[in-house]
């Protein structure tokens, strides 16, 4: 049990220095759409940890905080998206 | 070790390996468009591959099924929402990065 504990924990820890990158590309990201693919890529490295964490501590109701984390990042690509072609058009 | 201990592993090394990988790709490709497909395949494997390690370390049938509902749902999701920014791009007129304009990498 302890053993899938650590590997769980050096997962997550590893998927939050990957982030760190994709925090690069949105600093300095040349265009908007490349910044908001980066924080899409932080999104899902978020919802990932999430559920790792969930594992790693035994407790399977932070499921529910990755899966609403996991629904709010689609709906931020898509209404950029929609918003910067559109301008406003559709929300 | 166990082999349900093995698979996690192996599968949570295949997670880290795949999205490090979309990171790279993330940072060092010369495009938007050229990250926009190393990030939307990579990581999506990556996450498909650590969800399914999650799932396996749930040993309650109940919360097993909901990491798997998770899995699909970032499935379907992510790269939808990297198609859609991407035609969002190609209608703002952002054009792909090619070598041939300037001759330069002939």
């Amino acid at each position: 049990m302890t053993l899938t504990m650590d590997i769980l924990l050096v997962t997550a820890a590893a998927f939050t220095v990957a982030s760190l990158g994709g925090l690069y590309r949105v600093v300095r990201g040349p265009t908007m759409p490349d910044r908001v693919i980066a924080v899409n890529v932080v999104g899902s490295n978020v919802v990932i940890v999430i559920a790792l964490l969930a594992a790693a501590i035994g407790e399977p109701g932070a499921l529910d905080i990755a899966l609403v984390y996991a629904l709010l990042n689609f709906l931020l690509s898509i209404s950029i998206s929609k918003f910067t072609v559109e301008r406003g058009g559709v929300l | 070790m166990t082999p349900r201990e093995i698979a996690i592993l192996l599968l949570a090394l295949g997670g880290v390996f795949f999205a490090v990988v979309a990171v790279v790709g993330l940072i060092r490709l010369p495009d938007l468009y050229t990250r926009a497909h190393s990030t939307s395949k990579s990581e999506t494997l990556g996450a498909l591959l650590t969800l399914g390690a999650v799932a396996l370390a749930f040993d309650g049938t109940m919360t097993t099924v909901k990491t798997v509902l998770l899995l699909l749902f970032m499935f379907i999701t992510n790269p939808t929402a990297a198609h859609a920014i991407v035609r969002a791009a190609a209608e703002q007129g952002i054009e792909p990065w090619t070598t041939d304009e300037e001759g330069d990498e002939a």
